[in-house]
């Protein structure tokens, strides 16, 4: 007990429970680069993702720089209008499929998903290697469609544009998408049937940390909702850890992830108010919109009543996931602006469109995203990163993100049309502010490359459990943990996130 | 860069200001959740925040009222978001009986209006203040989005059918009017001005330029294109007479060449004329053979839209008489019908 202090660092402050063993772990037990490109361990193929998206994500970002640096003026001066179409067409295609849907289910889930139910791999590991290299393909294929001279479409793709009139490389990138289309399915299905079969003794349904529930509606429902829903889960396990507390209301989490899988399915014609659909298909939809709404409230309202009466610190991951509930709110209420029929039709195919979305999108699923490379990477790395650096970066973001994007909110309502490379003067002074925060937001998400990078190499060694988790990867495995992930099949006999009478593992260190 | 900033926009048609008081409603109450959220982050964050490192807290389970509160009051905010949006919607989208009408063909990257009175213009739309007015909308290529800010209404403008929406302006002006549908390299130029003027005035617009009214200009490709030679509208006609039928609801016996069952009806609006004009065989009216050619290449959007404006204006015994020094269709009568692919 004595040894515990508010000065010693962050990772003394829990206990060893596995014990730190410098043995061999997945990481250097073979540092052969076969052993990396055909490795069938689902923590290192969870590797490979995180590599290969980081770059697809610092791609889609350099696009978007190209985008709000055009936007600076109103007349088009930095790129001509064929560059810029194509710009924002790569921007969107590239940070939705080949970072965001990939980005939690294929790094942290492939990390996670075992390690979290107490298996030694996935179901099909062979499979899974498969979706990385359909991933990998996909990528090539989208590359080389930009490097033939880009797709001016639009990642909507709509015809007769797309299929008639545009003279640029779509088939070949609709190729790429196709590929990549089916690596995201095939890890949704090795998921789904590793979540069903190779759970480890005693850990029932109601027993899963929520991150698994959210993966699993994620897999069993591919959809627009699948780029916020893992967030969700990340979040629900952040809150608990940093609150070290049971989550509240856990099946109605665990339900409400599913809700919202559900109702994301049946929502799809709320993108189509303007089009001139019937007015009653209309109406279904508006209020079937709502409906997602509600679920998303009650995970809200469940984490705050989470940190109620909890014990709450505040280590990068948790002020990421305080970033993300702060993101993730304004996106969601906004939302309600475009399910409402009458204020839609003034709004749609506006920047009040890209504001929400990236509020959801940007600000929800990348903040959740980095809130579990920060919490995860001790155990994926066995490394510590730098708390100061975490903690500004976290805040960076969270400024530049609302400098950039709250901006667009009211030029939306202005009427600012989005896709447009030039714009009327009156919407000037909105875009210099935007534009400015996008300065902001790439400081905040560049600064994770090199602390974390850092970290990799020089970072103090992190044990078993340095945040005190309570999910099988802290409790039952060292970090990183082995090549089999674990000594002996854990065996659960408790709910997740079970801090309260554990007084006795705290006090006996 | 600041003169021409303002934080609201134009308030300049009957439903605008309904559109911002539910705006209004949403902004409240988003901000007082927002502010909720927020200060119970926060406050908890302080209040709980890990005084020592061997604390272990209580847990919290659930709390069923809690539970039920935080479900049940947003559905009920949700549910009164949803019909006021609903009323507001539906004075937005569906247009007054008495509605003047325009006409709009998109292409890219450009606005083409044409006025009944024969006025035509180009990313310029003059309409009169007060007077509600229904504007009905076609493009020749790829979709686009007639969008009017300041009016508060939007819609795409889809090619090879016909969509509309309507407003009335309540203030004279030049407002935006934009393109919102992405359509391609200048899709930032397909931009206009919206320019209401008192009803004076915009009779006096009227006035000025036009060489024929919209439905006389139809009248002219109604002969010119040999419409006249079987629509004759007497006693040797191969074909229905087209007088009066504009709004009927007409029988038809053939739906694309297969039977349908008898006193099937069809409404002979703009959407019908059109396309039986460019698919003679989608819906045959009753009691005629399926001889017409299509005219699809042969008449464009706007052509259209004056043929339309014609048959529109043709009432009893006006249909006039063939000229001989024009070729019959014969000529095109081989073409096969055929649907439109893109």
């Amino acid at each position: 007990m004595a040894t515990v202090s508010l000065e010693s660092k962050t990772f003394d402050k829990f206990p060893d429970v596995v014990g730190r063993h410098d043995d061999t772990n997945y990481l250097n037990h073979d540092h052969s680069i076969t052993s990396w490109l055909f490795t069938l361990d689902h923590k290192r193929i969870g590797l490979l993702y995180l590599v290969t998206i980081t770059l697809m994500f610092l791609l889609g970002g350099a696009l978007a720089g190209a985008i709000r640096l055009e936007l600076l003026t109103p007349k088009g001066d930095f790129l001509t209008a064929d560059t810029y179409n194509k710009a924002f067409t790569a921007h969107g295609i590239i940070m939705l499929f080949f970072f965001l849907i990939p980005s939690i289910p294929a790094v942290l889930g492939n990390f996670l998903v075992p390690l979290m139910i107490g298996a030694k791999d996935v179901a099909f590991p062979r499979l899974n290697l498969l979706s990385y290299y359909l991933y990998f393909a996909g990528s090539v294929i989208a590359l080389t469609a930009l490097l033939l001279g880009g797709v001016d479409t639009g990642w909507t793709f709509y015809t007769p544009f797309s299929s008639t009139y545009s003279n640029s490389y779509v088939i070949v990138m609709a190729v790429g998408l196709f590929v990549v289309g089916f690596s995201s399915i095939l890890t949704g299905l090795n998921f789904i049937i590793t979540v069903h079969r190779m759970r480890c003794p005693g850990l029932t349904w109601f027993r899963l940390p929520l991150f698994i529930w959210s993966i699993y509606a994620t897999s069993v429902v591919q959809l627009v909702y699948i780029m916020i829903l893992p967030s969700l889960g990340v979040t629900s396990e952040v809150i608990a850890t940093f609150s070290r507390k049971n989550v509240f209301g856990y099946h109605i989490i665990a339900f409400s992830s599913i809700a919202i899988a559900v109702f994301g399915f049946i929502v799809w014609a709320h993108h189509m108010f303007t089009t001139g659909i019937s007015p009653y298909a209309a109406m279904v939809f508006s209020l079937l919109t709502f409906s997602v709404a509600i679920p998303s409230g009650i995970k809200v309202f469940s984490w705050l009543a989470t940190m109620y009466g909890g014990s709450i610190s505040f280590d990068t991951p948790m002020i990421y996931a305080f970033g993300f509930l702060g993101l993730f709110t304004i996106g969601g209420l906004t939302g309600l602006f475009l399910s409402t029929l009458g204020t839609d039709i003034h709004l749609h195919d506006t920047y009040f469109i890209v504001a929400h979305f990236h509020y959801i999108m940007v600000g929800g699923a990348i903040m959740g995203y980095m809130a579990g490379i920060h919490y995860w990477w001790p155990k994926i790395t066995g490394k510590m990163y730098s708390e100061f650096w975490g903690k500004l970066s976290a805040g960076i973001t969270f400024i530049g993100f609302n400098f950039t994007f709250f901006p667009q909110f009211i030029l939306g309502y202005l009427g600012m049309p989005r896709r447009y490379y030039e714009y009327p003067d009156e919407f000037q002074v909105l875009n210099v502010f935007s534009t400015a925060g996008a300065s902001i937001l790439a400081i905040g998400y560049s600064m994770p490359l090199f602390y974390m990078t850092y970290s990799f190499f020089f970072g103090e060694k992190a044990n078993s459990n340095p945040y005190g988790g309570s999910t099988l990867e802290w409790t039952n495995t060292t970090s990183p943990p082995s090549p089999h992930n674990f000594e002996q099949t854990p065996v659960v006999t408790e709910e997740p996130y079970h801090y309260h009478g554990k007084e006795a593992a705290v006090v006996s260190h | 860069m600041f003169e021409e900033f303002k934080w609201l926009p134009d308030q300049a048609s009957t439903v605008a200001p309904e559109v911002d008081m539910l705006m209004l409603f949403i902004v409240v109450v988003t901000v007082v959740i927002t502010a909720l959220v927020g200060a119970l982050t926060l406050g908890f964050a302080i209040a709980f925040r890990r005084k020592s490192e061997s604390y272990i807290p209580a847990p919290w389970f659930g709390c069923i009222p809690l539970e039920i509160g935080w479900t049940l009051i947003p559905v009920g905010i949700c549910l009164v978001m949803f019909s006021w949006g609903v009323k507001v919607y539906s004075n937005i989208v569906i247009p007054p009986a008495d509605a003047m009408e325009l006409y709009a063909v998109g292409r890219q990257w450009m606005w083409k209006i044409q006025h009944p009175e024969g006025q035509r213009e180009i990313n310029a739309l003059h309409v009169p203040i007060g007077r509600p007015v229904k504007v009905t909308l076609t493009s020749e290529d790829v979709i686009h989005c007639f969008s009017i800010p300041a009016f508060r209404v939007k819609q795409d403008v889809v090619p090879g059918r016909y969509s509309s929406l309507w407003f009335q302006a309540t203030k004279a002006g030049t407002y935006q009017l934009f393109c919102s549908e992405y359509c391609g390299t200048e899709h930032s130029r397909m931009i206009g001005k919206v320019i209401v003027m008192e009803e004076a005035d915009y009779q006096k617009w009227l006035s000025e330029g036009a060489e024929s009214g919209q439905a006389l200009q139809g009248r002219k490709l109604y002969t010119k294109l040999q419409c006249v030679t079987c629509h004759t509208g007497n006693a040797e006609a191969k074909a229905p007479n087209l007088e009066g039928i504009y709004r009927k609801h007409i029988p038809i016996s053939h739906i694309d060449g297969v039977k349908i069952k008898d006193g099937t009806k069809v409404f002979a609006d703009d959407s019908y004329i059109r396309e039986s004009i460019l698919y003679p065989n989608a819906k045959v009216a009753a009691g005629w053979e399926s001889i017409m050619p299509t005219y699809q290449g042969l008449v464009t959007e706007e052509e259209l839209l004056q043929v339309i404006a014609y048959i529109k204006s043709l009432n009893q015994g006006q249909t006039p008489p063939r000229t001989e020094e024009t070729p019959t269709p014969a000529t095109i009568q081989n073409k096969v019908p055929n649907k439109e692919v893109n």
